[in-house]
């Protein structure tokens, strides 16, 4: 058996690199990937509590994770197909009309 | 060195392999792609923890549906190749990176002081491992305990897509 | 220990036959595409390469390996060279759930059975659908790095027709595992020794099918490589065996889904006389996909393809909503335990299905609504 602090620890890096592609990339869809790979981690860690624990819950919450981020990505292309349409471009430096 | 611990770091190495291969990509099409090539072995890893339902939805939602997604949208805006304008935020590329490494060394520290403990618990015999993430005692939990939060979720999956419908509408057609 | 090894080598023999069946399926298939084809057509189809032009495949083969190769000069090499991969392995191990025939009993000793087909997993049917989901991909980058307009709307198209028939063949299979009360492929198969579920599910097992057929990109819905429209769709700068890689998974997806329909629908390898003669099992099972196959062919040298905007509001107006009442209806039945409930639903279900399909028809073949229709849609097409 692997030790659950392995996973998450392994967790811990896969976030970190999300948070790091949210907060050094420009084009919105790759920051959008980014926090994909966050969600992505935070689940990592909730099956490997659920196993530590013997508890299902953690891969429940794992279900709920998912549908969140499949709703959170239909409206979140959405407004990035709308934005491309408007602007021609998806780069989030140039989306700066509430700008004073 | 048992074949499992050997298989796990190979499977770490692609997952952050693929992670850091997402964020450093000019193409957003790679991007896309090694993502994908991340949440499958993040399947894996729930294969090994004992949730191959879990694993199962992993696959079917994120690098089925979702990743197929952001794919179609970034070939139909044909923005695959965004150039990197000189950005308004020059210092924070530095910063990230710096904030990185502290908040990896602090988890390294903590594993340095604490050691690696805490074994999962080992499941009694063949039956229990198949009993323990099956489709049916997800469904029991998931129907039982957590029947609200489950009927929420639909009511957030209707509104998504009603958002996603009118964000997308044709103006011209009203 | 040596039970592992046993069980190892157990599996790679099985994993082994599969992938020659699965070969020799995909060659025999092209030939009997073009042979029922013919037949149906009143020509006479490949005669020339051995008896029957039974050869043709090897020939076929033969003829693709000495091809050149062309990469587009603009192409993106690496996907473009992957993309035909990625399309044929999971066509190969979708089939790894399906359970073949009956286990033989005592082949390791007593109560040592072996199961016929590579694994039986509780999440056999999520494996399926997972292995399905990922099948896109293929043919969407496959299309997008040949750098040719042709084939990257072939690639999108592809990409937005299976997304859109996923969800009505997930929601179809729904039913058989209510019924059944597992996902196991082996389960499934064991619930159907009464009754066939084709005749407790019938509209599941048309909606299945249909979409089945858009997931494989068969005709109709061959909308991803309508060459009217779009030369070849997204392989027209493939060649060679990279070619030969689309078209061995395009069939042997075809075999795939045959064997998943049979399974879920047909009774798997049930039969008369199954248990007392296990062999009996394997013929039916193949029997079945066969029928499955030629029926496909046969759908395909019938029907004229579908307009690509009517293909997508057949896939969300049609399918998806009929599987939800399908799905609704057998809960209901089941919940109740009532069979005539059950059939009554079911066939109020049915009906309500077939009002949506022939208000939509109506709509767009005339009649004054249709008419009317039209009109608005003609000022609003762009």
């Amino acid at each position: 058996m692997i030790p659950t602090s392995y996973y998450l620890a392994l967790s811990a890096v896969l976030f970190t690199l999300g948070v790091a592609g949210v907060l050094t990339r420009r084009n919105a869809i790759i920051i959008f990937m980014s926090v994909e790979l966050m969600l992505n981690s935070a689940n990592l860690a909730f099956v490997a509590f659920a196993r530590q624990f013997m508890d299902l819950s953690g891969q429940v919450f794992v279900f709920f994770v998912m549908v969140v981020a499949a709703a959170e990505v239909a409206v979140g292309l959405a407004l990035i197909v709308t934005i491309f349409r408007s602007k021609q471009s998806i780069s989030v430096d140039e989306l700066n009309q509430l700008k004073g | 060195m048992n074949v499992e611990l050997v298989l796990f770091i190979l499977l770490a190495l692609v997952a952050v392999g693929s992670a850091i291969g997402m964020l450093f990509s000019r193409n957003a099409v790679h991007s896309a792609l090694f993502l994908v090539l991340n949440f499958a072995t993040v399947a894996f890893f729930f294969l090994f923890l004992g949730a191959p339902f879990i694993a199962m939805v992993q696959v079917t939602v994120y690098a089925g549906a979702i990743m197929v997604l952001f794919l179609f949208v970034i070939m139909l805006l044909g923005a695959e190749l965004l150039r990197q304008a000189n950005t308004v935020l020059p210092w924070q590329p530095p910063l990230t990176i710096f904030l990185a490494v502290v908040f990896l060394g602090v988890i390294g520290l903590y594993f340095w002081n604490a050691g690696v403990a805490g074994l999962p618990p080992a499941l009694a015999g063949d039956e229990a491992a198949r009993a323990f993430g099956s489709p049916q005692s997800i469904g029991l939990t998931l129907f039982q305990e957590y029947v609200l939060p489950f009927e929420i979720t639909s009511f957030l999956l209707l509104v998504g897509m009603i958002g996603a419908v009118v964000l997308t509408r044709d103006e011209k057609k009203q | 220990m040596a039970m592992e090894w046993v069980r190892l080598i157990e599996w790679i023999i099985k994993a082994v036959i599969s992938t020659a069946v699965l070969l020799a399926g995909f060659a025999y298939m092209t030939w009997a595409e073009r042979k029922v084809a013919a037949l149906l057509q009143q020509r006479i189809g490949p005669n020339r390469v051995g008896p029957f032009g039974l050869l043709q495949p090897v020939a076929d083969g033969i003829k693709l390996i000495f091809k050149e190769e062309l990469i587009p000069a603009q192409a993106d090499k690496l996907i473009f060279l992957l993309a035909p991969v990625i399309t044929v392995v999971p066509a190969f191990i979708i089939l790894a759930v399906v359970p073949w025939g009956p286990p033989v009993k005592d082949f390791y000793g007593p109560g040592q059975d072996l199961p016929l087909g590579i694994a039986n997993l509780n999440v056999g049917m999520m494996y399926i659908l997972s292995v399905a989901s990922i099948a896109v991909y293929g043919v969407t980058l496959g299309g997008w790095a040949s750098n040719n307009k042709y084939a990257t709307l072939g690639g999108l198209r592809s990409a937005a027709q299976m997304i859109s028939y996923e969800l009505g063949l997930g929601l179809s299979v729904v039913g058989p595992l209510m019924l059944a009360g597992s996902m196991s492929m082996l389960d499934i198969t064991n619930a159907q020794a009464p009754v066939w579920f084709v005749f407790l599910q019938p509209l599941a097992a048309l909606i299945f099918y249909i979409a089945a057929l858009a997931e494989v990109n068969r005709a109709p819905f061959d909308m991803p490589e309508a060459e009217q429209e779009l030369t070849a769709g997204y392989h027209t700068e493939y060649s060679g065996m990279k070619f030969a890689l689309f078209f061995m998974a395009e069939y042997i997806k075809m075999i795939g889904v045959s064997a998943i329909f049979t399974t879920l629908f047909l009774g798997g390898w049930q039969g008369p006389f199954v248990y007392e003669f296990p062999w009996l099992g394997i013929v039916y099972f193949w029997g079945k996909i066969i029928a499955s196959l030629v029926f496909m062919i046969w759908t395909r040298s019938t029907l004229p393809r579908l307009r690509y905007d009517r293909l997508m509001a057949f896939g969300w107006k049609v399918l998806l909503p009929a599987a939800l009442v399908n799905v609704l209806v057998t809960a209901a039945a089941l919940l109740g335990n009532q069979v005539i409930l059950g059939a009554v639903l079911g066939a109020l279900g049915v009906a309500v299905v077939i009002a949506i399909f022939f208000g939509l028809a109506r709509r767009s073949r005339g009649g004054p609504a249709g008419r009317r229709a039209r009109a608005a849609q003609s000022e609003t097409v762009v």
